[in-house]
């Protein structure tokens, strides 16, 4: 038997959770005065967690690289977050939200976990409105909602295009409760370097003030890791400049296994890159897929003829345009989840039909939108026979209202008008479904050590539905995590303040700090940047939309290259006690050197194609499916937990076997 | 193009800073501004000296983070965005540009670019939340219709991103802007109102503390605010904050 205990309880699906609720054991509130927590990231999963562990009397101290837990990166997040409320009686239940989620994640999540956060979604959206979060409405007062990708029904919540700013507001605001009543010491500007284990236990960390550079001990009876996603590891990304795999990847190292790391979402809806400069990669929400056609010329001399600047999209004819979501897949059309969409988008450019100077680019078209609600408004406003010019005035009031702050963003970037020529979107790497390896109880293979929000390998399975990760993050934060941490702490009410005189605390300080001294006397030639950009060449050309055996065996050798390289010529100006951006950029770069190496790693074991994860000796070669990814179900349904060994390479892999009790495992088809 | 930059340099919060003048070549006119100032760090490293430090981490306008001070303007000439989704095609060859940090005495300087808003930390902490616990056993969502009108005011007040660019402008570094913000999502809806009066009165005294200046109605903010929060929702505290008083 496998080492990996998921500790699923027992019993029919949908009585799992509050069975396991009725039977833990509990902390009473005299005693949990008396148990520090220590939180790690504030974002959705980390806020909302610091903020009910608070309330509920444990002493947490919360840490956030920025300046201000607000400004976490789930303040990004744009489209809504799913809840199956049901409130547009179009026939969601907790069972078809499960269901959806198992599906969309491609049969490679854990049923029991994605049951229970089908199961808690509602009562996040209570909660939030509780909150004062200002969800948009209908005109009755109601809560208004939109589709996302993969499901069909209208079950996504949302608050404009900033839903992720007003839930991490929500949840910063219940924080700050929290902090103004003491019951949470925020360490806002401080950067977690490693953890520290007692007697086998998460007992502490160690960070650095990213003010002063002081090197500090933090000690708890509990660790709870909520640092985000690793999509940074291709440089360019969706993710926030210092969104980074530190604190995951360092837990890793001192015993968590680390989860399917090869499963990355790459979204279809980005803004596609301009230069080499480029820093970043910008998201269009995957809403804008409910309005929004998605196209390229269907003849290639009309696709070259725009690549080289001398045609525009609003002259290529109606006929003459491709719309290859709505041919491929008309059940779903333009709203097939991300992988299948990102895939459709990288065949047509890859076949030379992509729309901009560098041929990786696609349509997203309103036209048809504007035209459809300009028509809806005038008949709703009494105008008959409005002109055209009247109902693009209307239509386009009615997509801006709904999409404003996404249109403005694309125009500042691109410099082009939305509303008048067709976005140009391509794909870009957006979020991690892999992660640390958690238990039921999301505890990793450390006691006392805990995962949530993107950091873990979490409920998404090989692909996560649009709107999920917000439900995660807060279903984790909110109502699991609370109770199931209780259940672990009760064995601590006796023991004590831990202190941090001691020889563990002593030993991984000073391996810290040995290795900021490292980088600061290394006396290199190359910046840290220089090698972030190798390694995310790397990991997109060869680990990215598309794998295969050979790429993905260069992949693992180019990327121990650059990390042997970066260790030898890697160079880091200024000292370490004060204010050092490289000093910070340098000890996250290291980590995605030796994280890059096992993602390709993990991609290269599992010879399927599932999820985000497509490999090309694993597709479909005739019948209906033909070109669509093939899952072996008979060989891979399991999640890969690696241990750590030293090298990447050396990592060793653990199946935790998948179950499928109440879902029969079927081919994905949207067709 | 090509470009000279004079850039606040200061070491520390207890050093004195200085202007630095540098230059960069073949900037793209696609470029964001911190793009460019991306190719300007890069060019120290490479040749030893130590980069500017400057705080930045979505880029694309809605974290809060960057704040810089460009040629006199908080986020730089462009109207609606933040110096991150600043871009180069705002400048010409040639020019000169002046980048400094967020001047105002509750926002000390922390090195070179950045600076400490600890400040706006502590006027939110003082109210800026509805005492709700969140067990999850509030009551259903949809038992508390709010009118769309509501919903949308509030959702405007509460984009606001909390950057501090309203004091940056302000000449008398007033927060005002900010906190009439914060304090109108939570007027504008039902939930809101039990602690209305604390509220207001609470983050009112706490920003007075923190050593913001008061507003003389010049509206600088408004113009300059990257989220288009409107002065209404000055007004708006103002009221409040009067109806407080007067229930005492
Ligand atoms: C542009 C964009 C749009 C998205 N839109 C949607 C959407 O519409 N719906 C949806 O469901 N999902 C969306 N997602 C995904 C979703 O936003 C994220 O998966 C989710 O917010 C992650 O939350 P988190 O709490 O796990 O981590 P984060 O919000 O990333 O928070 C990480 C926290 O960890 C801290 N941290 C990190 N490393 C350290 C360290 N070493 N020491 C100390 N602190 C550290 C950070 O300071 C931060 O507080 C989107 C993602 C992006 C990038
Ligand atoms: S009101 Fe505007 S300028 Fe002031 S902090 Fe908020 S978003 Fe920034
Ligand atoms: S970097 Fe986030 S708003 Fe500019």
């Amino acid at each position: 038997m496998s080492v990996l205990d998921s500790k699923v309880p027992k019993g029919p699906i949908k009585d799992k959770w509050s069975n396991y609720k009725d039977h833990i054991n509990l902390v009473n509130p005299a005693n949990k005065r008396n148990i520090d927590v220590i939180v790690v990231g504030t974002g959705l999963a980390g806020g909302s967690a610091a903020a009910t562990l608070a309330e509920l009397g444990y002493n947490v101290k919360a840490f956030a690289y920025q300046d201000s837990p607000r400004r976490a990166h789930s303040i990004a997040a744009q489209g809504g977050i799913n809840a199956a409320k049901n409130y547009q009686g179009d026939g969601d239940s907790t069972y078809r939200l499960f269901y959806d989620t198992v599906k969309g994640g491609d049969y490679r999540s854990r049923e029991a976990n994605v049951y229970r956060l089908a199961e808690v979604s509602a009562n996040i959206i209570d909660q939030c409105v509780a909150q004062g979060v200002p969800f948009a409405r209908d005109y009755g007062g109601l809560l208004d909602n939109r589709s996302f990708g993969g499901v069909l029904v209208s079950r996504t919540f949302y608050a404009k295009g900033q839903t992720g700013q007003q839930l991490l507001l929500g949840a910063y605001s219940a924080m700050n409760r929290q902090i103004a009543r003491g019951k949470i010491e925020m360490f806002n500007r401080h950067e977690m370097l490693d953890v520290v284990l007692v007697d086998g236990k998460a007992r502490g960390i160690i960070t650095r003030n990213l003010i002063t550079g002081e090197i500090e001990r933090h000690s708890a009876h509990a660790v709870v890791i909520g640092t985000g996603g690793y999509g940074n590891v291709y440089f360019l990304s969706t993710n926030a400049m210092g969104s980074n795999a530190t604190a995951a990847w360092k837990i890793h190292k001192k015993g968590a296994f680390f989860a399917n790391p090869c499963y990355t979402q790459i979204h279809p809806t980005c803004i596609p890159r301009s230069g080499d400069y480029q820093s970043k990669l910008t998201l269009m929400s995957e809403s804008l897929r409910n309005d929004g056609r998605i196209w390229v010329p269907a003849k290639i001399e009309d696709a070259k003829a725009i690549q080289q600047g001398k045609l525009k999209p609003t002259q290529i004819a109606e006929a003459d345009r491709d719309y290859y979501l709505e041919r491929r897949y008309p059940a779903f059309g333009n709203l097939v989840p991300r992988d299948v969409a990102s895939r459709a988008a990288k065949e047509r450019c890859d076949a030379g039909f992509g729309v901009n100077a560098t041929g990786e680019a696609v349509y997203l078209d309103f036209a048809a939108a504007i035209n459809r609600y300009g028509k809806e408004q005038a008949k709703i406003q009494g105008i008959s026979n409005p002109s055209e010019a009247k109902v693009y005035e209307l239509g386009q009031a009615i997509v801006e209202a709904k999409y404003g702050n996404l249109f403005q963003m694309y125009e500042k970037i691109v410099d082009e008008n939305p509303y008048k020529t067709p976005m140009m979107i391509y794909p870009a790497t957006h979020y991690t479904m892999g992660g640390v390896w958690v238990d039921y109880n999301l505890m990793t293979t450390v006691p006392g050590l805990y995962c949530i929000g993107e950091a873990n390998f979490s409920d998404h399975g090989a692909n996560r539905l649009g709107a999920s990760a917000l439900m995660q993050g807060l279903a984790d934060g909110y109502f699991v995590l609370p109770y199931t941490i209780g259940d672990y702490l009760s064995d601590d009410i006796r023991t004590g303040k831990i202190p941090t005189d001691t020889p563990e605390f002593d030993e991984v300080e000073k391996a810290v700090k040995d290795k900021i001294d490292f980088f600061l006397n290394n006396d290199g030639t190359k910046s840290v940047d220089h090698f972030h950009k190798r390694l995310g060449k790397v990991m997109w050309e060869k680990v990215g939309m598309s794998r295969n055996a050979k790429g993905l065996t260069e992949a693992m050798a180019e990327i121990k290259a650059i990390r042997e390289e970066f260790w030898k010529e890697v160079k880091v100006p200024g000292s370490g006690n004060e204010m050092n951006l490289e000093l910070e950029k340098a000890g996250r770069v290291a980590d995605f050197l030796e994280l890059g190496e096992l993602f390709a790693k993990d991609a290269l074991v599992r010879e399927e194609s599932c999820g985000g994860h497509f490999r090309e000796e694993s597709a479909e070669t005739d019948g209906p499916q033909k070109g669509e990814a093939k899952r072996n179900d008979k060989d891979f349904a399991f999640v890969s937990a690696w241990e750590y060994k030293g090298e990447p390479a050396d990592a060793i892999l653990h199946k935790e076997e998948l179950e499928f009790n109440d879902i029969e495992l079927k081919q994905r088809s949207y067709k | 193009m090509n470009l000279t930059l004079k850039i606040w340099r200061q070491k520390d919060s207890k050093t004195k800073g200085q202007m630095v003048d540098y230059k960069v070549t073949d900037i793209s006119e696609h470029m964001s501004f911190l793009e460019m100032m991306d190719v300007l760090n890069e060019q120290l490293v490479n040749s030893g000296d130590e980069p500017i430090a400057f705080d930045h981490d979505c880029r694309e306008g809605i974290c809060g983070m960057c704040s810089m001070y460009i040629n006199g303007e908080a986020h730089g000439p462009d109207r609606g965005v933040t110096t991150c989704q600043l871009h180069m095609r705002m400048f010409k060859d040639g020019d000169t540009i002046t980048i400094e940090p967020w001047r105002a005495k509750a926002f000390p300087v922390i090195k070179d670019l950045v600076v400490d808003r600890m400040s706006f930390e502590r006027i939110q902490q003082a109210g800026a939340y509805i005492s709700v616990n969140t067990s999850g056993n509030t009551q259903d969502a949809n038992s508390l219709p709010i009118s769309k009108h509501a919903a949308d005011e509030a959702m405007d007040a509460a984009t606001c991103i909390g950057c501090g660019a309203c004091v940056a402008t302000c000449k008398n570094s007033s927060a005002m802007l900010f906190v009439g913000a914060k304090v109108s999502q939570y007027a504008l809806l039902p939930q809101g109102q039990v602690e209305a009066v604390d509220r207001v009165k609470n983050m009112v005294a706490q920003m007075d503390l923190e050593g913001f200046g008061n507003c003389t109605n010049t509206g600088a903010c408004e113009i300059e605010c990257p989220k288009g929060i409107s002065l209404e929702n000055i007004a708006r505290m103002n009221r409040e904050f009067l109806k407080a008083s007067l229930k005492g």
